[in-house]
This record gives C-alpha cells, structure tokens and sequence, in this order.
C-alpha cells in the first residue's frame, strides 16, 4: 500500500509537471449548474447519510459527521 | 420553450460567474435552512426537525450554527426481543467558522449531541484548496470525538474516544464530468457496544462483548456528467469499505437529475449496500467466546434504497433581502434482508422495509 502511494506521488511530481489545465473556466459553465453539485441541499444528505449509517457496520468517506447514537 | 429559453438567456451572465468561481475558492453562502425528516420501519419511528443557517463576517469568515432533534419510539426487534419499548430524544447542536484564505478554505467545528443514556462531543478541523487553474480541489479533515455511553437503568457508565482522518480530491475531467475521491479513517477506543443488547449462547441470552478498539478504512469514487442541453445529470459512485472486525462492505449509487420547467429539479437515486459479518457476530453462539456480538449492524446482510426528490425554486434573483427560495420533500423506501440474524419469534431469517420522509425549506440572503 505504501509502496503504490509512493509510485502515485512520485508519478504526480514528475509526470504531471507539463501537464496544462485542459478545461478553461469559461469552459465550466454545465460544471456550475445546481445540477452538478456534490450536495445541493447539505442538510438533506447529512440526514439521509445519518440514517444508513446507523444501520450498517460499514461507516465514513461519505458527508455525514458529528457524534450521537439515536441508532435504536 | 420560448421562456425556458428567455430565462436561460437572462440566467447566462450568473452561470457565467458561477463557472469563473469554480477557479478558486470561495466560502460557502448566507444560507438558512429548516427541515422536518421522518423514519418509519422496523419497529422504529424517528422524526424531527432541523435547522441551520450560514452568515458572512467579512469577506474572509463564514460562521454557521445548527440544530437538530431525533424523537424516538422504539420497538426494533432488538428491543420487543430483550427489551420493553421505550421513547427518547436525541437533540444536535453544532457551530463553525470557515476562513478563506487565498484558494485555500479552512474550517473549524464543534457539535454536541445529547441523549438521555449517550453524549458525544465532536471537534472537527477541515481544510481544502483548489489547484491546477481550479481543476482540482484537494481536501483533508480531522474530526475527535468524546462520548459517554450510559444504562438508563443502572449507573453504568464508560467512554468512547474517535479519530477521524479524511482525504479527498475533486477533479474536473471535462467541461461536462466532474470526479471525485474520498478515503476516510476511522479509529475508536472504548465501549462500543450497546449496553442494552443481548447475544445468544445455545439460545440463551447473555450481555454482549465487543472488542475495545475499532479502525476502519473507507474509499469511495464517485462521477457526475451533465447531459446535453444541461436539463439533467447523471451520477454514480462506489465506496469500499473494510474494519479490524473483518466486516468488509461495498455501497454502490446511482442517480439522475433533471429540470422539469424552469423552476423544478426531480432527482431519483438507488443505492445498493452489501457487507459480510464481524469476526465476532453470531446469531446463536456454540458455547461463551471472549467477544460474542448479535447487533444485526454486524450480521451478514443487502439492502436497497429507492429515493425520489422534488425542488421547488419558488423564487430567484432579488437583489436585497431573501434572493433565492427553495422548498424539498423527499422520499425514500429501504429493505434491508439478513442472511444470518434470525427473528427470534419466528424462527425465520429477519427482513424489515422503511420508510423516510423529508420536507425542506431552504432560503439565500
């Protein structure tokens, strides 16, 4: 695991170094639509997370944070 | 179609502002939040409601504060099996500041939750920054967690200590998809069992015992690519999941929004979720072992969740006061199957279907 993470970071130092933006801001407009975001009611998706979470053993790398139980 | 059109025209110069944002950092906006949210299944109804809002101090601070209640009525099969029904609160509050600074946004973070038999306190640090002409957004996170786990029949009490590490990376692929990466790393020590929750030995019942420390590892991959004429976007995203208890899980997700007339967004979701038991669980023990779990949480089992949400954008663009109001209700349907947690009553294998409710109200100023 290290050893894959330390090839990816070298990769990222070396082999990307030339590489030039390829999408230009003005070229983000259907990026910046409502429709694209990760979370566009926050609130919503916490609940929603909070209520998987609490019935799986599987937790995290979602948006859900914070401590409590209310798991019953 | 003529005012669809019209409105696209006028809304251009925003969208156009919108997307030269996305080349740098910017904080969060003045926001305030309520909802209502509701579960019904299993035995267990929870409803509540919600509230948050967002202000700007400054050009450079965000502050926000939250606050959120769980009522419960609880009948689970863990309860009606070992237990009498009982109802209980669980009330939320949280606040926090973000600071941008440069590309970069910072975030700190407190929140505490209160039930009548567990209190948690949590600390969150929370730090990300666009790079790469506003290409990539990188972020890391920590969050600690203090918790006091109770009986509220007896004086029982011990503690939880909880360290979150998160990494994540946000990527734009082409004018049209954008990806993400997430890793999140979870460590407990403590009391991490429910206090109240019986396994069984030959079919008698004997309090549970877990181990005292706990670390899990979370990846997950996700893409969005908006369609078209940009009236509707697709997503999918996999997480991979495994813990020292040996409980490895896989969730995947899928869903499409779309606009239907200028001011309505419809978004349909599915997530499929799968994991295998902890080292530790049975539905009925041989004889007595050091740690013997039978939380159905950490049986063998699949779940299915079918979600279906509608925005209303009641009004958009004013220029002082309220600008932008928006009203949700969402619902969502889940089945949960177990391989190997059994309804005691019965003597057949467990499966339970729920419901959630959420109703939303969201306002910009």
């Amino acid at each position: 695991m290290i050893r894959i993470a330390a090839l990816l970071g070298l990769l990222t130092l070396t082999g990307c170094s030339n590489v030039q933006p390829w999408v230009m801001p003005y070229e983000r407009e259907a990026l910046a639509d409502p429709l694209m975001s990760y979370s566009r009611d926050p609130m919503m998706d916490k609940h929603r997370q909070h209520v998987f979470d609490v019935r799986a053993g599987a937790r995290g790398a979602g948006t859900s944070q914070g401590g409590g139980c209310g798991c019953n | 179609m003529a005012a669809t059109d019209l409105m696209r025209r006028m809304a251009a110069p925003l969208l156009m502002a919108a997307a030269a944002s996305l080349s740098a950092a910017t904080l969060p906006e003045d926001r305030a939040e309520a909802m209502y949210h509701s579960y019904n299944g299993g035995g267990v109804e929870v409803d509540g409601p919600a509230l948050e809002a967002r202000q700007k101090i400054g050009s450079q601070v965000s502050a926000s504060a939250n606050y959120y209640v769980d009522s419960i009525s609880a009948a689970s099969i863990d309860v009606v099996t070992s237990a009498s029904p009982y109802t209980e609160q669980r009330t939320e509050y949280g606040m926090g500041f973000d600071w941008l600074y440069g590309n970069a946004l910072m975030n700190v973070g407190y929140s505490n939750s209160d039930e009548s038999d567990y209190t948690s306190d949590t600390y969150t640090l929370g730090l990300s920054q666009t790079v790469f002409a506003g290409m990539t957004t990188l972020s890391m996170g920590y969050s600690h967690g203090d918790d006091v786990v109770e009986r509220v029949d007896t004086d029982f009490e011990d503690s939880v200590d909880r360290d979150q590490f998160r990494l994540g990376m946000s990527q734009v692929v082409t004018p049209t998809i954008i990806a993400s990466v997430d890793y999140e790393a979870i460590t407990e020590n403590g009391f991490l069992n429910n206090p109240y929750r019986s396994a069984r030995i030959l079919g008698a019942q004997v309090p549970e015992q877990y181990p005292r420390t706990r670390t899990s590892q979370a990846v997950s991959v996700g893409a969005m690519k908006s369609l078209g004429d940009r009236k509707s976007a697709v997503s999918a995203s996999y997480r991979f999941f495994d813990d020292t208890w040996d409980i490895t899980a896989h969730t995947l997700e899928a869903g499409y929004s779309r606009y239907v007339g200028s001011r309505w967004i419809v978004d349909l979701k599915y997530r499929y979720y799968t994991q295998n038991a902890a080292s530790f669980y049975s539905d009925n023990f041989d004889r007595a072992y050091r740690y013997m779990a039978r939380d159905k949480e950490l049986s063998t089992f699949d779940s299915h969740a079918a979600t279906a949400r509608l925005t209303w954008n009641v009004f958009d663009g004013r220029n002082s006061g309220i600008t932008k109001g928006n009203v949700g209700l969402s619902w969502e349907y889940l089945y949960f199957t177990y391989d190997d947690f059994t309804d005691i009553r019965s003597g057949d294998l467990y499966d339970f279907d729920s419901q959630v409710l959420q109703l939303y109200f969201s306002a910009w100023y």
